[in-house]
This record gives C-alpha cells, structure tokens and sequence, in this order.
C-alpha cells in the first residue's frame, strides 16, 4: 500500500513533467504538421537557464529568499519562451511551404546546435576574448529553493511503521506548477478567441487568414508557449533531481523523446491527448519500476508506445485522419 | 469610382498562365456576378483579391486602395471578406465558434452579438445547431454557415465563391433568396459562379470568364438574353 501510494505520486510528478514537454510537441504539430525535434533541446536548456539564473542572483541551497523558486521558475519560461520564437523566426519561417522532409532536417540541425552552443565554454580561443557560457559543459548540482523536510510523512501499514510515504514540497512544487499552468493552457486554448483562432489555423491555416487570422503571429505565439512550457518542465526537473546532466547528454534527448511518445500516446496535435499521455507514461514507468524492475523503466514507456499503435495508431484522443497520397 | 477595381491582373501558376489580364468593376451596392466553366481561372481572381495568391501583374483597388502585395488578413481588415470555394468551414470547430472566428477582426462585442442575432435570423437552421461541431452539418448548411461567418466580419465587400456548388436545387434556391436579402441589406457581392441560371437571376452585372479571360460583359439580364451566354452557359439554344 505504502509502495503504491509512494508510486502514484512519483508517477503523477514525473508525469506532469512528460505532460508539459509534451504540450510543445504537440501544439507544434497540430499547426505546422511538423515534429521540432529541437523541442527536448528548449527544455534542456530551461532546466540549465533555471540553473544559471540562480547562480546570477547568488540563490543557493542555505541562503535564498522564499520567492526564488518563483524568480527562477518565470526566469527561465520568458527566456526559453523568446529562444522558441526566435527558432521559429530564423529557422522554420523561412521554410514555410517548402516539403516536410527540409523543415525536419532543419529541427534536427537545430537540435545539435543547442546541444552544442553550451561546449563553446571550452573553447580557448572564445575564452581569450572573455566570452563564457554560463552553462552546459559539465555536469552540476542545482540548488535545492524548496525546504527538504517532508510536508507530511506518514506511515500507512502498522506492521512497518518505518516505512513512510513523504510528501516532499518539491513534488508539491512539481505537481502544483504543472497543472497551474495545464490548466491555463486548458483555458487559453478553449476559452479564448485566440484559442480558437489558433484551433482554425491549426484545421485550415489559408481559410484561417480569409478569416483575418495573421497566421504567422499564432504560430509565433504557439512556439512561445510551448517553450515556455518545455522551460517549466525544465526547472521543475532540476529542482526534483538537483543535478542537471551536460547539455549534449543523451539523456536530455531520452526525456524528450519519452514526452514525444507522450503526445503520440495521447493523439499528436491534441493538447487534452498530451497531459492524459504525459501522465500515463509518467505512471507506466513509475509503477513498472517499483513493481517490476527500476532498470527495466525505459522499455515500459517505449512498450506502451507500440501497443497504442498497435490498437489506436491515431492515439488515445486523437481522431483518425486518413492520409492523402 | 467602383468600389472594387481589378485591372488587367495576371497571374501564374508556376509555368500556367491562370489570369491572363482581367478587368472588372464591382460597384458599390451591386450583386457582380463572374461566370465562367471550370478551371476557368475564377476562384483564382477570388484568391488574387483576397491576397492569397500573389498576381504577376496588375492591380487591384478597393475603396481606392492597392491590395497589390497586402497579408490576407489585412486583406479582410480593409473590409472584404470570402466565404470560399468548398466552403471551407473549422470542422473541428462548433458553429457556434465558427461564426465567432467570422468576427474574428472585430472589437465591437455589442455589435457582434446583434449581428450574430440577424444572420441567425437568415439561417434559422444554424441557430439550431449553434453548439454541434461545423463538421455534422450537412452540405447546405456548411454553406449557410460559411456565408453566415463571412458576414460576421461586417464587410464591405463580400466575395461568396460557388455557393450552389453541390447543394439540391431546393437548397440553392434558398441560398440564393438569402443572397438577394444580403445585398438589400447594404453589402456589396461578387459571386463565382458555374450556375449562371441562378447567378444572372440575381445579379445586376455579369462578367464571362473563358481560359483565364473576360471575353463578355454587361448587365446580368442582357446577358443572361444574349445567343452566346444562352448556348454556352444556360444549355439553350
């Protein structure tokens, strides 16, 4: 009991986590038809922007004030948010309307330079003239804002009473700053006229226009959000673990791949599809690592994966679309 | 001045010569109608003007200003607006939502509300419908509704591209009337048609179009009279 009380919630938290990366891919998706695989890179870097924020304003585990996580947390959204549009601008706008295949090979070569930029650090000949990145070329700690002693701590079975269940405030920290913002984007894209101009541009972007739709401000504003989004997810992340990898890590793709499958889970270009996919992956891993085997959490999710293309290939909430040949 | 001016206006396709110099006025108040057989080049004199496809040459002025190079949207910001070919309408969104993104440009909710009330009134058949999805309409009703979000953009000049196009011929007929009552309510209408029984019927000026060009025109009842409109188009004679 304790065990799956302490997997739920681990589930949930890692879930919400996928859920937000997961919103960039798809909302990207649903209106350019194209997978940014640069997107695992924007929350890489929103993890590593949080990081360095944090440093520039002398936050440290002991000695922070209490609104730091804050700070840190709209920090890092408004940068990655203005790195998103300015990918979109540079890289992927000039290539509207060219094949598919060219904006992909873009998105990847994106990709590796964001992976890439953080190495420059090393290099001696940028270094002379005082040019350093903040971040990116080796491995770090990341403060702790949050106090560690548990909010609640408990026993539930009489018969162990060391075993706890803990409920850390990171992973209130986590779950709260998840679904706040899930739920504003909930809003945003359902409850608002630029909401629904942003669901016609993504059902028909030239009849979107015939409508006084500026088709190129929603796609900008599409690549903000889910930016902001991957950047939250981001900062959430290095709190929950306090160790960031380097910046070319293989993990930072591995995570980005899972929240990937996430939006395909959930039925890719469908914004509810991909916080229902992002916590399911979330509970498939946590639950298979605690029931199974932790070693064995990556074939879980990728399991997952082939069996809803297997039985649902259009995803849990997506609709069928038939494919023009 | 004409309220729409088109002036010998090319365009291409890549290699296709779609346009070929057309010129003609919409008057202010008028139903224009453009008539002309398929793949006749007029849905892309539509396209041209609403600035989704760039002429080659030409010019077009509305109300004295060049759209020549202007964004779509600020195309219909300027006061024109197209109920497209196919209809076009947000099948993933409620009818409701798509007369809303019809009004899209607006700022005047007072305005759209009262307007949204009078093409209700014209469409009885989307009030009742307002909270489906636009994609469980049926054919005629996807043309009322296109027509419907078209109007809600309160504008000057509206283009409505093959409005019969694949309805019953009660239902254009229905269509048609609600066309007529638009124009005595103020708005001035271009109309693409390959119907030119009906589209001469309610026009006041007609335009032919044959291979990219305008090879007739006069009032809509001196051509719906005349030998070659009746041989060509109306399948008499």
């Amino acid at each position: 009991m304790t065990k799956l009380l302490q997997a739920s919630m681990d589930g949930v938290a890692v879930g919400s986590l996928y859920a937000l990366i997961a919103l960039g891919y798809t909302m990207v998706y649903g209106i350019l038809k194209f997978i940014n695989f640069a997107h695992s890179d924007v929350f890489m870097l929103g993890a590593w922007f949080s990081f360095a924020i944090c440093g520039f304003l002398g936050y440290t585990t002991a000695d922070h004030p209490v609104y730091a996580a804050l700070v840190a947390l709209i920090g890092s959204m408004a940068m990655c948010g203005a790195l998103g549009f300015t990918i979109e601008r540079l890289a992927y706008r000039p290539l509207r309307g060219a094949p598919r295949i060219n904006v992909l090979i873009t998105a990847i070569g994106v990709s590796l330079l964001l992976e890439n930029v953080g190495q420059l650090n090393s290099n001696k000949f940028l270094a002379e003239y005082g040019i350093k990145f903040p971040f990116g070329t080796r491995p770090t700690s990341v403060p702790l804002l949050l106090p560690d002693q548990p909010l609640l701590s408990f026993a539930l079975d009489s018969a162990h009473p060391n075993t706890l269940v803990n409920v850390l405030p990171v992973d209130v920290l986590v779950i709260g700053v998840a679904f706040t913002l899930m739920a504003l984007l909930q809003y945003l894209v359902f409850g608002t006229s630029l909401g629904r101009a942003m669901r016609a541009v993504s059902y028909d972007a030239k009849t979107a226009s015939l409508m006084g739709i500026d088709v190129d401000r929603v796609v900008s504003i599409t690549f903000v959000i889910g930016s902001a989004l991957a950047a939250a997810a981001g900062f959430l992340y290095g709190q929950k673990l306090q160790s960031l990898r380097q910046s070319a890590d293989g993990l930072w793709v591995l995570l980005g791949l899972k929240a990937f499958v996430a939006a395909v889970v959930g039925g890719v270009g469908n914004v509810r599809g991909a916080m229902a996919g992002g916590l399911m992956i979330g509970l498939v891993e946590q639950f298979g690592a605690a029931y199974l085997s932790t070693n064995l959490r990556d074939l879980y999710v990728f399991s997952l994966l082939i069996v809803v293309l297997l039985f649902k290939p259009e995803g849990l909430l997506g609709k069928a679309v038939v494919e023009k040949v | 001045m004409a309220l729409l001016e088109v002036r010998d206006l090319h365009v291409h396709y890549g290699a296709v010569h779609a346009l070929q110099g057309i010129s003609l006025d919409v008057e202010e108040g008028q139903i224009v109608t453009l008539i002309g057989s398929n793949g006749a080049g007029k849905s892309t004199t539509l396209r041209a003007i609403s600035g989704l496809v760039r002429p080659s040459s030409g010019s077009i002025k509305f109300a004295g200003r060049h759209l020549e190079g202007v964004k779509a949207h600020e195309i219909v910001r300027m006061g024109i607006a197209q109920s497209p070919e196919g209809r076009g309408v947000f099948a993933n969104l409620t009818v409701d939502d798509n007369l809303e993104i019809g009004a899209y440009t607006r700022t005047d909710r007072a305005g759209v509300l009262s307007d949204k009330e009078r093409v209700l009134d014209l469409f009885p058949r989307l009030r009742e419908r307002l909270r489906q999805l636009s994609g469980t309409l049926s054919g005629g009703e996807q043309q009322m509704l296109a027509i419907a979000r078209a109007l809600l953009a309160r504008p000057k000049l509206l283009l409505l591209d093959e409005p019969s196009l694949g309805l019953a011929p009660q239902i254009v007929q229905t269509i048609f009337a609600i066309i007529r009552d638009i124009n005595k309510q103020g708005t001035t209408i271009l109309l693409i048609e390959q119907n030119a029984h009906m589209a001469l019927g309610a026009a006041h000026m007609g335009y032919v179009i044959e291979v990219g060009q305008i090879v007739l025109h006069d009032e809509a009842r001196v051509l719906a009279a005349s030998d070659e409109v009746r041989k060509a188009y109306l399948g008499v004679g």
